[in-house]
């Protein structure tokens, strides 16, 4: 190992004991930041696992013809599902990404071992206080946890526990990149995938201070301290915690997404500027998206939403469509590089698609784009929200933006930590190629069919939609069940790609062979073509375009197709 | 005229390499635009005139 750490070009501000080469990058990693990174990684699963069993039941309950849980287990497990999945998984991966960004991209320590302790601690005890709380029984308020529904105390210093731990560690984070730059450990200006970590951070600190102001009088309230929380202060202020933590998810997401271009097919950032440009986009006004939940509230005026959910947001909305374009082109600048350069689409149909890492950057990026982007910025425009507001179609939205890009980015980038930064190799590498697959076509359907039974008007929360035992009639078309059935088989499609994620990982970190001191071995054979070696222009993209003018496409007939329901709906004389 | 600085960098490039400056943006322009102008339009709402 010594000779190994010798070999390195830059020594950075590593103690020589703390730091190995990485056998296949050469890149070096801080071995502090790396137990922080294992142990986050192995919460997140952890978390994963308990929200997504959760979500299999949901999605058998939501389905009218098997409607398996009661009402008082039904949302119960949809609070359990929320903040483990969208909180408790995500946040812990996210620290475990800050802390590879920061430590191993910049080649320097992990600022403070001490407060990655704390973090970890904290945010591990208040994960667990929180799913305490809700297996107790006293807690069944959903994630939003709107006011005046009175959860467990435990259950809001549960959460104030996470946001707080999950607080030091983004300031460790910041620590380690100010230390980074005062010891010099990296010239110039921080790689892109840094860059957007600090998007992230950036913007998980504004979250995590909304939270803490949401958080702690709601607590004392639950303790009967405080007499009373204004329902409509709450909902502002919890959305900017509910929201912008969903913000951070993508600059994380779109952080890997290039880190997984580089290590699947050697891809660099077609313009440096401009993906950067869009990152700060991103940081100034993507949270202010947290105002598309409160569209249809009162106490709040049109020119306040319309502000924030559209003139200001499509700022942001321009950033993920800057992304959406440079992402894929720098792929099929890199593949046209290595001999595929024949056609639109030889570069893609070339690409390593056995790959996992690939398939779930490629599946999260197409499912992101298409599926969340589009119905994103439609759902979000406020004459429209009108009919969508509180249907299926919200949660048919999130799942795609957050499973089906955050999660499934998420467990792709797996596909290189588990070898790289534990150091084990995984079994069933067939099983670990069809995962990606599995799981974003499981979501993909899930999602399809939740938006489409919202289209309809099914609720988006509601446990019985058939009202059975009301004193009138009610029901939903029989259009709506089918695709309530759809949603179904797509959950539990899912559930199965999540499943065997979770299998596939622990088997690969507890039991799997150890692999340090040599390489890692490749998913796929090195891709090479064979065919015009002419020099590749690097600004020439025509495959790209093509795919981004049927997104534009997609986006114009999605976008105009809802205003026309809206007419129909509403007649304006 | 050229937009750069005397240290060879452009306004935009030294703003992308500050993270302070860009933390202390992305802290401010949301909590003011959406959170503390939300919080307004609350406070401004007159109270219920019961029957």
């Amino acid at each position: 190992m010594a000779s190994a750490v010798e070999s390195l070009p830059i020594l950075g501000n590593h103690p020589t004991d703390q730091v190995r080469a990485c056998d296949t990058t050469t890149l070096p990693v801080c071995l502090t930041a790396q137990k922080f990174i294992k142990l986050h990684a192995v919460a997140a699963v952890v978390f994963l696992l308990i929200g997504g069993i959760a979500a299999l039941t949901l999605g058998l309950t939501r389905w009218p013809a098997v409607h398996l849980l009661d009402a008082q287990w039904y949302y119960r497990l949809l609070t359990l599902h929320g903040l483990n999945m969208l909180i408790f998984w995500i946040l812990n991966f996210e620290i475990a990404v800050l802390y590879f960004a920061s430590t191993v991209l910049l080649n320097t320590r992990l600022a403070s071992k001490s407060a990655a302790w704390v973090g970890l601690v904290m945010m591990t005890v208040g994960a667990i206080m929180v799913d305490a709380a809700i297996f107790g029984g006293k807690s069944d308020v959903l994630m939003t946890s709107y006011v005046p529904l009175k959860a467990s105390p435990w259950f809001y210093l549960g959460i104030i526990l996470v946001a707080v731990g999950t607080l030091v560690g983004v300031i460790n984070y910041f620590a380690t990149i100010y230390i980074a730059k005062r010891d010099q450990t990296y010239k110039g200006s921080v790689p892109l995938v840094v860059f957007g970590a600090t998007a992230a951070a950036i913007i998980a600190v504004v979250t995590l201070l909304h939270g803490a102001v949401v958080m702690i009088p709601t607590l004392l309230w639950s303790m009967g301290i405080i007499e009373n929380i204004d329902p409509a202060w709450y909902r502002i202020t919890w959305w900017g915690l509910g929201h912008m933590s969903q913000q951070v998810n993508v600059c994380a997401m779109v952080s890997i997404w290039y880190l997984l271009g580089t290590l699947t097919v050697g891809s660099k950032p077609l313009n440096q500027a401009v993906c950067r440009g869009a990152f700060v986009l991103y940081i100034l006004f993507i949270n202010v998206a947290s105002a598309h939940h409160l569209l249809v509230d009162p106490g709040t005026g049109s020119v306040w939403k319309i502000w924030n959910t559209s003139y200001a947001m499509y700022l942001a909305v321009l950033a993920s469509m800057i992304h959406g374009f440079t992402v894929p082109a720098s792929i099929e600048v890199a593949m046209r590089k290595k001999g595929f350069n024949r056609g639109l689409f030889g570069w893609l149909a070339n690409a390593p698609w056995s790959n996992p890492g690939f398939s779930g950057f490629f599946l999260s990026l197409v499912i992101f784009g298409f599926g969340g982007g589009i119905t994103g910025v439609t759902l979000g425009t406020q004459q429209i929200n009108i009919m969508a507001h509180n249907t299926l179609r919200i949660p048919g939205h999130f799942h795609v933006t957050v499973v089906g890009g955050t999660t499934l980015a998420f467990m792709a980038i797996t596909y290189y930590i588990v070898p790289l930064i534990f150091q084990k190799d995984f079994y069933a590498k067939a099983l670990c190629r069809i995962q990606p697959y599995l799981f974003g076509g499981g979501i993909t359907l899930m999602a399809l069919g939740m938006s489409f039974a919202g289209s309809y008007g099914v609720p988006r929360r509601h446990w019985d939609i058939e009202f059975t035992g009301g004193l009138f009639a009610t029901g939903f078309d029989a259009g709506a069940h089918v695709m309530l059935g759809i949603m179904g088989v797509g959950a539990v499609i899912a559930f199965l790609g999540l499943l065997l994620y979770c299998l596939l990982v622990v088997a690969a970190v507890f039991f799997g062979r150890p692999v340090e001191g040599k390489p890692m071995e490749a998913w796929n054979e090195e891709p090479r073509g064979q065919i015009d070696a002419e020099e590749v222009d690097e600004h020439k993209t025509p495959g790209t375009l093509v795919i981004v003018f049927v997104f534009l496409t997609a986006f114009a007939v999605y976008y105009f197709a809802n205003w026309m329901w809206l007419s129909d709906l509403w007649e304006v004389r | 005229m050229s937009s750069k600085e005397p240290d060879g960098k452009k306004p935009l490039q030294k703003l992308m390499d500050n993270p302070w400056l860009l933390l202390v943006l992305g802290i401010v322009i949301p909590t003011l635009s959406y959170t503390v102008w939300g919080w307004i339009e609350l406070w401004l709402v007159p109270p219920a005139a019961l029957p």
